[in-house]
Parts: structure tokens; C-alpha cells; sequence
């Protein structure tokens, strides 16, 4: 192929190596990508400390709103998921911003790897920080406001937070994808997500009302199942099109 | 192109939105409970049908643009949304106005319909704003189109979901579109359906043609100036033209 | 079946709206060439870059590099080119070596490559600290084991020595220059200079092809007519 080239002892592999070299498996790029992800965010602190702060402070501001010491029932849960919602806005506002800042893009797009690894990075590395925001907001919630048990919520309240992230895992990643690389970035990326996560916060809310009931209800099923396909259908559709989303 | 058949089209149009306008106003019957007000059925109704349907077929045309890569599937999808748009504000607009007249509050929640309506509505609003945001046309386009597909899919859902949690919280639905129409007023329905249908698809080629043409001119005008720049001054804008050829492969 | 040129783009045209970016755009470039690609502020010429680092589609035109027609294959040949621009493309908090193995990742590259790439621009030490702590210069020899990791056929360079001082730019040389024996197109605003390292000169203005033509047949003259 090539004429031969002086220096040529610098050059790491023979001309046709890079020919024949198999494009890198997703897991393998997921992985790089999630890594890179969380250690970006491990040093300079950029969501999750803003999401779980936002979220005790919310909370203040619900009490002194609705002028109540303790929420339960149907109360408890509008007050905790919308919490999580606002909170989780800020996190997708976020997602992107590194690599549109720093030319993450186009540094992913140079390499063989399948777009959609990017996706799953994206939406796994989301899903990490709703769990680490939980972390801090649910106890902060049963602290502040609550006024029924967490414990006997729990179980079904588990569940429900997990269903609730993947929605907002697979909306987010989608809309802070298109929201990125716009002008007006920090406006259009809730402007575009809550509308969206309208159905996910119905679905959460109507599911936890009767495990914050006094005394506890059981978990309806429906809701989890409304929530679940609500995801998948969204999964799916993030899945379809964020590959658009990337090219220049 | 799209302006051969739009006299035909017009006359077609104000022909059908006259006389359903007569039959709404002189041959539909009166309603016991609700008096002359509930006429604004025929125009709520249809409007809301044609809106929702026009987003969806917004989305449909944005798929096609992703598949084909061509520009002018991208003006079709934005024109119908932008249409849509408009029918939506008129939805509301009447909605509530019926909802002053048969329950006595301007926004009632307990119309699973019109709460859907006002989300999808919150949703499509942001369209504009984000095309607004993108500078580059292509880019612009193809975010447009991603929009406009998610949208299209959340309507439907968003219509289900909806409606499953106001019959679980207020168990007292209210179900007044369903086919359960006595004679004449199904009749005065398809009459007022069609002719709003008609209005928005006379609109559709209106504005496409009307961009159609701008884009021919702008065309000449650069051919004749012998200066690329001359024609097409850079200008932010939200709205897609139609470039001759179509888009990147 | 793979043809002889290593880039070949016939009628290439790239509009930006109603504008054009590029206008059939006709050159071919044999495997182990130099490109240099000229021409005042706003000619097309970063676009041309972006569009064969498959960064960009084609509107309408032909484009094939390394053999591979853009942007159906795609695919086939990212691994195989490498870009190196303005922006260095790395991550301002992680280390030289973390970004390094990041892009090695991207790329099904093992981690050796960087090593060695690390040593020959001299960065061995420095390797650990966040970017975001080095200079320019720094960085940008950095962001060239980048862009050189998977070891590219093709090097697509726009103003590769910009922030570079002398004695990185003698480092950087024989991972960079002719004697890499890589097929290269470089973007530069520095037409003398660029001149004495290129086979094939092509000039854009306003999108459009003012010259093509060998390197040693430009002369003073036809650079002054296109940069008017």
C-alpha cells in the first residue's frame, strides 16, 4: 500500500494493522466511557452535590409553602417526587456539558466505537447519580417532612425509585443530548424534560400514595407496570435516535 | 409545486367550513343541560383531533427526514407542528371556554382530555425555542426532527396515562366524545371534523408553498447576482428552508 | 476492491443552509502525500478537514478515503485517520495518561501505544497531573499521541505546530512530518512554510477550488492571487 517512509521504526504497528484491527467491543467502551464519567465527576463535584443540596432546601421550601409539619399519603408523595424531579433536571443539565465543552464529542465520533455505547454510558452514569442523590434526599425526606414510617415504605419504595431513574435515565440522557449543543442550553433542557417526565412523576406518585398512607397501603401493581412500559418505550426511543444527535 | 391544486383546495375548504357552520348553527340540535353553548363542541372537538393527529403526522414527516436525509421533509414536519401548534391554542382556548359554560370553572382537571392537551401543549411549545437555538441548519433540522418524533410518540402515551390516573383519582369521568352521539349530532360532528381537517391541510400546502417560492427566489436572486452571500443573508432563524437539492446523504 | 489514492473527492459539496461551504471540490492524493490545503479565513478549509475525518457528511460529490466511500463506510475507516485541530479534544480534569487510555479504549487500542508516545514527546513525567495544570504547549503534544494512538494512515492536521515551541515541534517532527511516512492533508495559515513540506497544494476560496496544483509549480505569485 504505502511507499516506504524514513522513521519508519516510529511507527507502532505495521500500515495494515490498523486496518485489520477489530473495532472495540461495547462493553469495553461503555465501560471507558463510564469511567471517564464518574471520574470527572469525582473531581470537580458538579452534580451530585448541587442535586442533593437543591433537594434538602426544596424541602424547607415545601414546608414553609404548604405550611405543614408532616406530609403523608397522596402529599407526601407529590412533595417527594417533584423534589426528585426538579433535583434530577439539574443532573441532566449537566450530563453533557464536559464534552461539549471540551471536544468530547468529536473525540468519541473520531473513534470505530458504536454511538450507542455512548448513550449507555450516559444514561448508566445518570442513573448513578439519581441513586446517589436518593441516597441523600430520601432520609433527608423522611427527616424533615415525612409523617409516616420509611421503613414500612420501603421495600415498594425501593422499587419505585428504581423505575422512576431508568425513565428519567433514558428522557434525560435524550434531552440532554439535544439540549447540549444549543444556545440556550440551561433553559431548554427542563423546558424539554419535564414535560416529558410528567408521566414518570404520575406514575412514581401514584404508586408510593399508599405506601406513605397512615396506616400503609400495598404496592399497586399497575402503576409499576405503567411505569415500566413507559420506560421501555422510551429506552427504545432514546436508543433509535441519539445517534442522530451526535453528528455534527 | 405545491401551489397547483391550492385554489381547488380553498374553495373545497370554505364550502365545507360554511356549511358545517349552517348545520352547527341551525340544524344541530340544542342541548338539554348545556343550551347553545355546547355547540362549541363541533369546534373543540375536531380541532383538538386534527392538532393531535397533525403532530403526529409532524412526527411521521421527521422520520422520514432522518431515513432520507432530504431538507424538505424537514419543512413539511416543521409546518405541520407550526399549524398544529396554532389549532392547539385554539383547542385550549375553546375548551375553556366550554368548561366556563358547563361547569362554571375555566380549567377543571377532571377533564382528562384537556389536561393531556395542556402537557402535550407544554411539550410542542418548546419547538420553536429549540430550532431558534441551533444555528447550524443542518444540525437545526435534524434536532427538530428528533424533537418531533419523541413529541409524537409521548402524545398517545401521554393521552393514556393521563386518563388511567384521573379515572383512579376522580372516579367520575367524564366521557362526552365516544361514540355515543344521537343521530344528528354524529352527522354535524364528521361534517365539523372534515372541514376542520380540510382547513388545516389547506393551510399545510399554503404555508409550504409560500416557502417553496421564497426559496425559488432566493435562488434566482443568487443565480443573477453572481454573489453567494448576496441572497441568503445569515440570519438566526427557526424556521427551515427549502434548499433545492435536499440534505446530506 | 480498493482503489490506489488515498483521498479522492470529486464535485464535493457541503452547504450550510442556503450557503456553500464547499463547491465541487475535485483532488486526489496518493497514499504517503502531503495535501497542503490553503486559503483566506472562511474558505472551507476546516470544513474539508472535518468532512474527511468523517466528522461531516458529504451534500453532494463524491469522497473516498482509504478507499472507502463517505459516509456509507464511515465506519471502516475512523479508525484509521487521525485528527489533529485546534481543539485538543481531551478532558481538562483527568491526567495525560487517563485520557490517553480513555482514547485507547475508544479505539480497541492496548496501552503501550500511549507509553511509548508519551516518551517520544516528552511527557513521561508529567503524565499523571490534570491537564488542566500544564500549559498549552503541554497539552498539545498531549492531544498529538492522541491523535497519532491507533497509529493512522491518514493524519489530518490544522495548524499541527500552533502553540509548540521550538523544541516541541523538533520532538513532535517525525511523529508529524514527511518522514512519518503517513499520508497527510494539512491546514495551514502559514503558506511558506507549509509549502516546503507538501506534494500537493490546494487552494478554497469561498468554498470553490482556486488552485490545485503540485507543490513545486506554486510559486509567490499564485499565493498572493489567493489569498487577495
Amino acid at each position: 500500500m504505502s511507499a516506504l517512509r524514513d522513521g519508519a521504526d516510529e511507527r507502532l504497528e505495521t500500515p495494515a494493522a490498523a486496518a485489520l484491527r477489530a473495532p472495540p467491543t461495547m462493553r469495553s467502551v461503555v465501560g471507558a466511557l463510564l469511567r471517564k464519567e464518574l471520574r470527572v465527576e469525582l473531581r470537580t463535584f458538579e452534580s451530585v452535590p448541587a442535586m442533593s443540596l437543591f433537594s434538602v432546601t426544596t424541602y424547607v421550601l415545601f414546608h414553609f409553602g404548604l405550611q405543614k409539619d408532616t406530609v403523608t399519603g397522596s402529599l407526601a408523595s407529590g412533595v417527594l417526587w417533584v423534589t426528585l424531579l426538579f433535583a434530577s433536571v439539574l443532573g441532566i443539565n449537566r450530563l453533557f456539558v464536559a464534552d461539549a465543552e471540551q471536544g468530547g464529542f468529536d473525540g468519541f465520533l473520531l473513534s470505530p466505537a458504536d454511538r450507542s455505547a455512548l448513550l449507555l454510558a450516559k444514561a448508566l452514569a445518570l442513573f448513578i447519580y439519581l441513586l446517589a442523590l436518593e441516597l441523600v434526599a430520601v432520609p433527608a425526606f423522611a427527616l424533615l417532612l415525612l409523617g409516616s414510617s420509611l421503613a414500612a415504605a420501603m421495600p415498594g419504595l425501593l422499587v419505585v425509585l428504581a423505575l422512576g431513574n431508568l425513565g428519567v435515565a433514558a428522557i434525560g440522557t435524550l434531552v440532554g443530548a439535544l439540549a447540549v449543543r444549543t444556545r440556550a442550553r440551561d433553559l431548554l433542557g427542563p423546558l424539554l424534560s419535564l414535560p416529558l417526565l410528567v408521566p414518570v412523576v404520575i406514575g412514581c406518585a401514584l404508586a408510593t400514595t399508599p405506601l406513605f398512607a397512615v396506616p400503609a397501603g400495598g404496592l399497586p401493581l399497575r402503576w409499576l407496570l405503567t411505569l415500566g412500559l413507559y420506560d421501555l418505550v422510551f429506552a427504545v426511543i432514546a436508543f433509535a435516535l441519539f445517534d442522530f444527535l451526535l453528528e455534527d | 409545486m405545491y401551489g397547483k391544486r391550492l385554489r381547488g383546495l380553498a374553495l373545497t375548504t370554505c364550502a365545507a367550513l360554511t356549511l358545517t357552520l349552517v348545520a352547527v348553527l341551525f340544524w344541530a340540535p340544542n342541548d338539554a343541560t348545556e343550551g347553545f353553548l355546547q355547540k362549541i363542541f363541533y369546534v373543540h372537538v375536531p380541532l383538538a383531533i386534527v392538532t393531535l393527529s397533525g403532530f403526529i403526522a409532524g412526527g411521521l414527516m421527521a422520520i422520514q427526514h432522518l431515513r432520507t436525509r432530504d431538507a424538505r421533509w424537514d419543512v413539511r414536519s416543521y409546518v405541520a407542528i407550526h399549524i398544529s401548534l396554532v389549532f392547539g391554542v385554539g383547542v385550549l382556548i375553546t375548551g375553556s371556554i366550554w368548561a366556563k359554560g358547563a361547569w362554571g370553572h375555566w380549567w377543571v382537571w377532571d377533564e382528562p382530555t384537556l389536561v393531556s392537551f395542556l402537557l402535550v401543549m407544554l411539550l410542542y411549545a418548546t419547538y420553536q425555542p429549540l430550532r431558534f437555538a441551533i444555528e447550524d441548519p443542518d444540525r437545526q433540522a435534524r434536532a427538530a426532527s428528533v424533537f418531533a418524533i419523541t413529541a409524537g410518540v409521548f402524545v398517545p402515551i401521554c393521552f393514556t396515562i393521563v386518563r388511567l390516573s384521573s379515572a383512579y383519582v376522580h372516579p367520575r369521568t367524564l366521557d362526552n366524545i365516544s361514540g355515543d352521539l344521537p343521530g344528528r349530532m354524529q352527522v354535524v360532528f364528521w361534517m365539523a371534523l372534515a372541514s376542520i381537517g380540510l382547513l388545516w391541510l389547506l393551510l399545510w400546502r399554503y404555508e409550504m408553498a409560500s416557502k417553496h417560492a421564497s426559496a425559488q427566489l432566493r435562488r434566482l436572486r443568487r443565480l443573477l447576482s453572481d454573489d453567494e452571500d448576496d441572497a441568503a443573508p445569515l440570519r438566526r432563524s427557526a424556521a427551515p428552508t427549502m434548499t433545492h437539492a435536499g440534505s446530506a446523504r | 476492491m480498493a482503489t490506489l489514492a488515498a483521498v479522492e473527492l470529486r464535485g464535493l459539496t457541503r452547504r450550510y443552509g442556503e450557503r456553500v461551504a464547499l463547491a465541487e471540490v475535485t483532488v486526489a492524493l496518493e497514499p504517503g502525500q502531503t495535501l497542503a490545503v490553503l486559503g483566506p479565513n472562511g474558505a472551507g478549509k476546516t470544513t474539508l478537514l472535518r468532512l474527511l475525518a468523517t466528522l461531516l457528511r458529504p451534500h453532494a460529490g463524491v469522497a473516498r478515503v482509504l478507499g472507502h466511500a463517505l459516509p456509507e463506510e464511515s465506519w471502516a475507516v475512523r479508525g484509521r485517520i487521525g485528527l489533529l485541530g485546534h481543539e485538543p479534544l481531551l478532558y481538562r480534569e483527568l491526567s495525560a495518561r487517563e485520557n490517553l487510555a480513555f482514547h485507547a479504549a475508544l479505539h480497541g487500542v492496548g496501552a503501550g501505544a500511549a507509553e511509548r508516545l508519551l516518551a517520544a514527546v516528552g511527557m513521561e513525567r508529567r503524565a499523571d497531573e490534570p491537564l488542566r495544570t500544564l500549559s498549552r504547549g503541554m497539552v498539545q503534544r498531549v492531544a498529538v499521541c492522541r491523535a497519532l494512538l491507533h497509529d493512522p494512515e491518514l493524519l489530518l492536521l490544522d495548524e499541527p505546530r500552533a502553540n509548540l515551541d521550538p523544541a516541541a515541534s523538533e520532538l513532535v517532527e517525525p511523529l508529524l512530518g514527511r518522514s512519518s511516512g503517513r499520508t497527510r492533508v494539512i491546514v495551514s495559515h502559514d503558506p511558506a512554510g507549509v509549502l516546503a513540506e507538501a506534494d500537493l497544494v490546494l487552494g478554497l476560496v469561498r468554498g470553490r477550488v482556486a488552485l490545485l496544483a503540485p507543490a513545486a509549480e506554486v510559486d509567490g505569485a499564485a499565493l498572493r492571487e489567493l489569498y487577495r
